[in-house]
Parts: C-alpha cells; sequence; structure tokens
C-alpha cells in the first residue's frame, strides 16, 4: 500500500479511536438531526399537501435532505482537531517525522467520511421507522445518499481545516462555521420544494453545494424511477467540489509549514 | 571527530521583519551534547526550526547528520528525533499507542515496534502508565513520554528544545540524569537549546550562547568560564546606581569589567574578597549607599554578562522590549535594560 494511503489510515484511525472513546459525541451530533427529522417533520407535515410541492410524505421528502445536512455541520468542526493538534504541538512533531503531509490532511477526512456511513444510517433508519418514510430508491438509493453526504462532508472537512490552518484561533474557525451552516441549509431545497420558493433562492440553491447532495440524494431515494443524469451530475459537480477544497487545504498547510 | 550538526551563516527574518537569526553558526561533534543557551526571544527555538526542517533558513547552510536540511529534508526527518517545547503528546491516546503511532510514521512494523516502545516505556519508567490515557499523566510523565516519542526510530540527533522549561525542580533534576544517560549509552549527539544557565552547565560539554539572533560566545563551559580571570563582586546599591560609580570603581587596584545594571554593580577582581574593602570605600566616597555584597566564582551568568553587556535575567525578563540591532552592547552601557527580577532562571 503507497505510504501516503497508509499514513492516512493511521490518522484516521487516530481521529476515530478518539471519537469512540467519547460515544456521547455520537448522541449529541445526533440530537440536531433527530430534532430537524422527527420534530420539525412532524410540525411541518402538512406542507406536502400545498399544490405543487410534488411529493406525498413530507418524511420521504426531508429524510435525504437531513442525511447530508448533518454531513456539512459536523464535517465543519473538522479544523478544530487539527487545531487542537497545532496548540499543542503535535502537528509539529508529526511534521518533523517522514509522515506523508497529505496523509495528516487526509486523515482527519477519512475519519469524517466514516462517521458520516454511521450517521446517515442511523438518520435513514430513523426516517423508516420513528418518520414513517418509505423509501422507493432502496438501498442504490441509500447508497447514493451516503456517497452524496460523504463527498460533501469531505469537501466540507478539507475547507474547515484550510480555515484553522489560516486563521489558527478556535473562536474564528467556531465563529464562520456557525454563521454558514444554517444559511447554507436555507438556501437550499432541504425543508422546502424549491419551486414554491422565491425565485433568488432557487436561483442561489443552484450554486449551492448542499443542494447538488440533497438533489442528488432525494432523486436516487424518493423517486421511483430516478433520473441517474440529475443524480450523477451532482455527484460530479461535489466530486469536483472535494478535489477543489483538497487542493485548497493543502495550499493552506503549505502556507502554515513555510510560515514556520 | 565528524561533525553531526553543520550550521552556517543562518538568517531568518519573519514577516514584519523581525530579524530571529542573524548569521548563526557552529558545529557539534558526533555524540556530544551541544547546548544553545540564551534568553527567551534570542533564535535558539527558530535555529531548531531550521535544523529539523520544520522552517527554511532565508540564508546560509545547514546540514544535519551529513545531510542538507534545505535539500534533503526527508531523509533528515529520518535521521532526528526532536522534542519541542510543548508537551505534544496526544492527551485521548495512551502513552504506549502514542508510541506506537510515532514508530509507524518512521516505517517500523510489528514485533520491531512493539518490543522498541516496550524498551522506551520501560527506559521513560511508564510501563505502568502505558495504557492509561496520557491526559493522565502529570508534567513529568508527559515529558518523559515526549522524549520517548523523539527516541523512537533511534535517530542519530536529537533535538532538545527546552526540555525542561516548566517542569518542578526535582523534576528537571531527574530529567537531567535521564538525558545525560541516553547521551552516554546510546551514542547519540544531542542538541539541548534551554534558557536556564545551570542546565547548560550541568549537560553540555559545549556550548554557544545565543543573543539577539547571533552567536556571541561559543566553547566548553569551562573554557567559556576560564575566560573569566577571577571573582565576580556582585554589588546591591540602595538606591539605582549614577554613572559615577564607574569612575570611583576605576580608580580601585584589580577591579575590572565594571557594569550597571539598575541596582546591581557588576564588577571582576582576581581576589574578589581582597577588593571588596577598596570597592565599598570607592562607592562610600562617591556618596553611594551599599545594601549588600557578593562574592562569587565565575559562571556562566558571567560568561554572558561579558558577551552581552546584560545579566542574563535581565535580557530574559526584558526580551519583550524590541531592539532590533542584533550588535550586544559592550559591557557597562547596558545599565539601563531594566530590572533583574523575575525568571527563576537558577
Amino acid at each position: 500500500m503507497p505510504i501516503v494511503l497508509q499514513h492516512s489510515w493511521f490518522m484516521a484511525s487516530r481521529w476515530l479511536r478518539a471519537l469512540l472513546r467519547q460515544p456521547a459525541w455520537i448522541v449529541v451530533t445526533l440530537v440536531q438531526p433527530v430534532i430537524w427529522l422527527l420534530l420539525f417533520g412532524a410540525l411541518f407535515k402538512s406542507i406536502v399537501n400545498l399544490p405543487g410541492f410534488g411529493a406525498d410524505n413530507y418524511a420521504d421528502f426531508l429524510t435525504p435532505g437531513i442525511v447530508v445536512m448533518t454531513a456539512l455541520f459536523s464535517a465543519g468542526w473538522s479544523g478544530m482537531g487539527i487545531l487542537q493538534d497545532y496548540e499543542r504541538g503535535i502537528l509539529d512533531r508529526f511534521l518533523v517525522t517522514p509522515s506523508s503531509r497529505i496523509a495528516l490532511l487526509a486523515g482527519p477526512l477519512v475519519q469524517q467520511a466514516i462517521v458520516t456511513i454511521v450517521q446517515s444510517l442511523i438518520i435513514i433508519g430513523l426516517g423508516l421507522a420513528v418518520a414513517g418514510a418509505s423509501f422507493p430508491g432502496g438501498v442504490p438509493g441509500a447508497l447514493v445518499v451516503i456517497v452524496a453526504a460523504i463527498l460533501l462532508g469531505m469537501a466540507i472537512g478539507a475547507l474547515s481545516n484550510a480555515l484553522a490552518l489560516v486563521v489558527r484561533k478556535e473562536e474564528t474557525v467556531i465563529a464562520t462555521v456557525t454563521s454558514l451552516t444554517l444559511p447554507l441549509s436555507f438556501l437550499s431545497g432541504t425543508f422546502m420544494a424549491l419551486n414554491l420558493a422565491p425565485s433568488w433562492i432557487a436561483d442561489v440553491a443552484k450554486f449551492n453545494p448542499l443542494q447538488w447532495a440533497v438533489v442528488a440524494g432525494r432523486e436516487a431515494l424518493t423517486s421511483p424511477d430516478p433520473d441517474w443524469g440529475v443524480v450523477l451530475s451532482r455527484l460530479g459537480l461535489l466530486a469536483l467540489l472535494l478535489i477543489a477544497c483538497f487542493a485548497v487545504a493543502t495550499r493552506a498547510f503549505r502556507a502554515y509549514q513555510r510560515a514556520a | 571527530m565528524n561533525a553531526a550538526i553543520e550550521a552556517e551563516g543562518l538568517v531568518k527574518t519573519y514577516p514584519g521583519g523581525v530579524r530571529a537569526l542573524d548569521g548563526v553558526g557552529f558545529r557539534v561533534a558526533a555524540g556530544t551534547i551541544f547546548g544553545l543557551l540564551g534568553p527567551n526571544g534570542a533564535g535558539k527555538s527558530t535555529t531548531v526550526k531550521i535544523l529539523t526542517t520544520l522552517s527554511r533558513a532565508d540564508a546560509g547552510t545547514a546540514r544535519v547528520a551529513g545531510l542538507d536540511v534545505g535539500r534533503e529534508p526527508v531523509a533528515v526527518r529520518r535521521a532526528i528525533g526532536v522534542v519541542g517545547q510543548k508537551n505534544a503528546v496526544d492527551g485521548e491516546a495512551t502513552g504506549r499507542e502514542n508510541l506506537l503511532l510515532q514508530g509507524r510514521l518512521y516505517g517500523l512494523r510489528g514485533r520491531a515496534l512493539s518490543a522498541r516502545v516496550d524498551d522506551l516505556l520501560e527506559r521513560f519508567r511508564l510501563a505502568d502508565a502505558a495504557d492509561r490515557f496520557a491526559k493522565g499523566y502529570s508534567g513529568g510523565m508527559q515529558r518523559r513520554l515526549d522524549v520517548a516519542l523523539g527516541l523512537v526510530a533511534r535517530p542519530q540527533v536529537l533535538f532538545l528544545d527546552e526540555p525542561t522549561t516548566g517542569l518542578d525542580p526535582e523534576v528537571r533534576v531527574a530529567m537531567w540524569e535521564e538525558i545525560s544517560t541516553l547521551a552516554r549509552e546510546e551514542g547519540l549527539t544531542i542538541l539541548l537549546t534551554t534558557h536556564y544557565l545551570e542546565e547548560a552547565d550541568q549537560l553540555a560539554s559545549q556550548l554557544a550562547i545565543v543573543d539577539r539572533g547571533r552567536i556571541v560566545a561559543e566553547g566548553s563551559p569551562e573554557q567559556l568560564k576560564a575566560e573569566l580571570r577571577g571573582d565576580r563582586i556582585t554589588i546591591e546599591l540602595d538606591g539605582d546606581g549614577v554613572a559615577s560609580v564607574h569612575e570611583a570603581l576605576a580608580r580601585v587596584g584589580g577591579v575590572r569589567e565594571v557594569a550597571l545594571d539598575g541596582r546591581l554593580l557588576h564588577a571582576r577582581a582576581d581576589q574578589g574578597a581582597r577588593a571588596v574593602p577598596a570597592v565599598l570605600a570607592a562607592l562610600e566616597s562617591e556618596g553611594v549607599s551599599v545594601a549588600a555584597v557578593t562574592v562569587a566564582r565565575a559562571s556562566l551568568d558571567d560568561v554572558y554578562l561579558r558577551h552581552t553587556g546584560r545579566t542574563f535575567e535581565s535580557a530574559d525578563a526584558g526580551h519583550a522590549a524590541p531592539d532590533g540591532d542584533g550588535a550586544a552592547a559592550s559591557a557597562g552601557e547596558a545599565g539601563a535594560a531594566g530590572e533583574t527580577t523575575a525568571s527563576g532562571s537558577r
């Protein structure tokens, strides 16, 4: 196995191990999606009766959106881990070993991907079992939702890491993440059919990566006859985004090393 | 003897124009402990960062274990171990896990790795705590784990950046023993930075005094001390000193290198105790009253004072005050350098 993959895995398992030791963390990150799915979903249940909404059951509509939104929210915090490593001197300790540089950035993203898989399965399960959703897309549909969530989560995680390496202040990372994630969610079709939303929101949403993930996931999971062109084009956009974000993170990391 | 570290003309300027290094160069023989001694902000850590590939010099060259740090950073990293200023241990992992990961990054695997980790845990008295989370370790234990992390891959050259800063005095002394044993038993070359004079004196066989980005003196602690003839007389004045004390003491035979540092007046004399009565008489004739007098044999403090014109404590306490020119003020002109309180350097 190439060094970069080996080292990425070493780093990812370090983060995963720390996470597994605080299982409460998984529960905490699921509180929000459960609120959205079960409370918000119940409150706005009748929204599907709006003429032109285009779905019969709000839980069907909402679940894929909550899955990818959860990935976005938890990935936003990725930079906090790197920042802690920086502050404790652990980042510099790794930098003076022959460790692969890319692995230091990729490790937390691999961990992010694994966490996303677990979270997504739980949320899809809750949608089915508690919220009363049914998914004609079946297992392939669920896979698409998870892949979309992973791509989005890794891209946002890379950006969060880049931000952390540039600003090197927890407060700035927290402020940026909290002030961006919720607006991104409302500027998408996560909660609402966009054909019923103001046209400016629909226009903005076209450029919102969260919306790409929502569209791909919802199409694959809830449509009886998914339009795979739509699904794959959105997944393709997300993959390009991930590459771009990782490039940004790599540059930020180089800048960090140059500034030493 | 082979040089394990060779640095020449290292210059580093940080954004904002702060010149951290202004032509640092030195040579460390293989298998020895070399001390870089200087107050906070003198440029020690910047030197270590460049030698360990964390940072690049703007000018100058450096070779570590025969490898050019600028051109062959990856090979350098394979040859060195680095223990930074902070306890860079992962608190969420156990001591053993910290060591295992570190070893894997150097390509160690399987039994060779676990045997090495067991050895290090044993040698650094961490075997009992090996499977506890490092965040529960005491400061001294974390520091030992940190040093162990630097040794996992059996480096040729070990860098210790202020290894005992922030440790309790007893723990510090234990750490010194640890370090000397290491150097003796493993034949390691160790470069150690410190702002504790005592530490440099205890551990290093050769040392360089760094001040304001330059090396102002180099040699063994004994050589450096031997450059200073005679004893040091330190006089604590009742009030701030006045310039006329220089003239007053200049008239006293056998007294030289008079320096005023706030309320402290430093001077040297071949026979310190014998010179004291004449010195006191001279001060009295100037109307300067004296609170205390001490006479001491030469120490690294004196070496520092002689080469930089400041006492070590005042340099350490006053390093926040910006001072652009790298040149050291000559002895006797540094009276304004300020307070001699604080820092607990000794």
